[in-house]
């Protein structure tokens, strides 16, 4: 009987390990509510902010932003948004393939990178790979904070000012539904005037105090406004993520404790035969 | 029917008010500005104060913004508030803290990155004491 009772005590422990995904499945597809909805919460100001950056850039072209012309590059930028925690599948994974794949681009062609990272994932993977890593941000929560993001992400902006860094990306999850997320490097600098939407008539604001100071407070926030709305997006891929690992790993330990169920009822049956077949063989004896 | 003008006030984080008015009061950075319907187009930066909303029966909405954007059209208005209080200093602090975090993290030594956290939250803390004095001696409140 040794042997069932050592399938029994695998079965009580596979049993609660599914417990635990269980439950983590289920406060994973909660969360993702919530951050699918602090998603939504926040496209209203990015929406605005987009239609009066193209306004703007539009209607002044004799004030050329710095966040708007190209330039040469000797050195480029990389935002990397991650996950705090593990648990969520092959989410960092992938975007960390995706990164890897854009900065060896930029290096072929001779340029420099600059990392800025988002999520201690992305610290403990950069601290192995090596990376020059000019700002960092972790533990931002569950409800990140924009507050959180202002100094890592001015960090990037000094730098292209200062004409440290060239160009300027973002690489972050995004969410297309539950079951999908997709690693994606955008350009945040300089704007691509593509993604400007285009003036259907010539007419322009009042600025109070003058073009230059709104244009210049507009491009900041707009900057900041991209890189929260990735934060925000990566949030929900990740609980989603998680969530779907957690199923899988729940639905797989059930499977595994049907197996070893067989296996128990098995072995339990063999020795009810062994034990009958000795006593009716000793029976005969006497 | 009064003319009316639809209002939104949105922060990075969340829509704060959506709704019409017959006029709205903002802090902008040179002087407060009271908009009624079909102002001519407008953008101004606004300062830390109250941004006021009345609604068609007459009664006044209150919202504080730490600053932001005002974008008017003639029939809308739109408040991009700041989450934060921004001033340049501050800016600066938080930016030096995720430098100085950066390379923590990197070196990775518990201890001290423990002991710097604590000094980069107190030093931002100063810097947020120091703006919010400012603020308040500026607005006489």
């Amino acid at each position: 009987m040794a042997n069932a009772k050592e399938i029994r005590t695998k079965i009580g422990s596979i049993q609660n390990t599914q417990k635990i995904t269980k439950a983590m499945e289920m406060v994973a597809a909660s969360k993702m509510r919530k951050a699918k909805a602090r998603m939504q919460a926040a496209r209203p100001y990015a929406d605005k902010m987009h239609v009066v950056v193209s306004h703007l850039a539009q209607a002044h072209p004799e004030y050329h932003h710095a966040y708007l012309a190209e330039r040469e590059v000797s050195r480029v930028g990389f935002i990397i948004i991650s996950t705090d925690r593990g648990l969520c599948g092959g989410l960092n994974t992938n975007l960390f393939k995706t990164v890897v794949k854009a900065m060896g681009e930029w290096r072929d062609k001779g340029a420099e990178i600059d990392l800025c990272l988002v999520g201690s994932k992305a610290q403990s993977f950069f601290k192995r790979l090596g990376g020059n890593v000019v700002a960092h941000a972790s533990h931002l929560g569950d409800a990140p904070a924009l507050n959180d993001l202002i100094g890592t992400i001015k960090v990037m902006l000094d730098a292209y000012n200062e004409g440290e860094i060239d160009r300027l990306f973002l690489v972050h999850n995004e969410f297309i539904n539950t079951m999908t997320q997709q690693a994606g490097v955008s350009q945040l600098l300089p704007v691509e005037s593509a993604d400007l939407e285009e003036l259907k008539h010539y007419w322009d604001y009042i600025y109070e105090p003058d073009a230059k100071e709104v244009l210049d407070a507009l491009m900041v926030r707009y900057i900041e406004s991209l890189v929260y709305r990735g934060v925000v997006e990566n949030l929900a891929c990740e609980q989603s993520a998680r969530m779907v690992a957690m199923k899988a790993a729940s639905d797989n330990a059930g499977t595994l404790i049907d197996d070893l169920q067989l296996i128990y009822n098995k072995a339990r049956q063999a020795a009810i035969t062994q034990e009958l077949s000795e006593i009716v063989s000793g029976a005969a004896a006497v | 029917m009064a003319m009316t003008l639809h209002v939104d006030i949105v922060s990075a984080e969340e829509e704060i008010f959506s709704g019409t008015a017959t006029m709205v009061f903002a802090p902008a950075v040179m002087g407060e500005v009271g908009i009624t319907p079909r102002h001519t187009p407008l953008l101004t930066r606004l300062k830390p104060g109250e941004v006021r909303v009345r609604t068609r029966e007459g009664e006044e909405i209150f919202f504080y913004v730490s600053g932001g954007m005002l974008e008017v059209q003639p029939h809308v208005v739109t408040v991009l508030s700041d989450t934060a209080i921004r001033a340049k200093d501050l800016d600066e602090a938080a930016a030096t803290a995720a430098k100085e975090k950066a390379e923590k993290a990197m070196a990775d030594q518990k201890s001290d990155f423990e002991y710097a956290q604590a000094q980069i939250e107190l030093a931002q803390a100063l810097a947020q004491l120091s703006t919010l004095r400012k603020i308040r001696d500026h607005t006489g409140r």
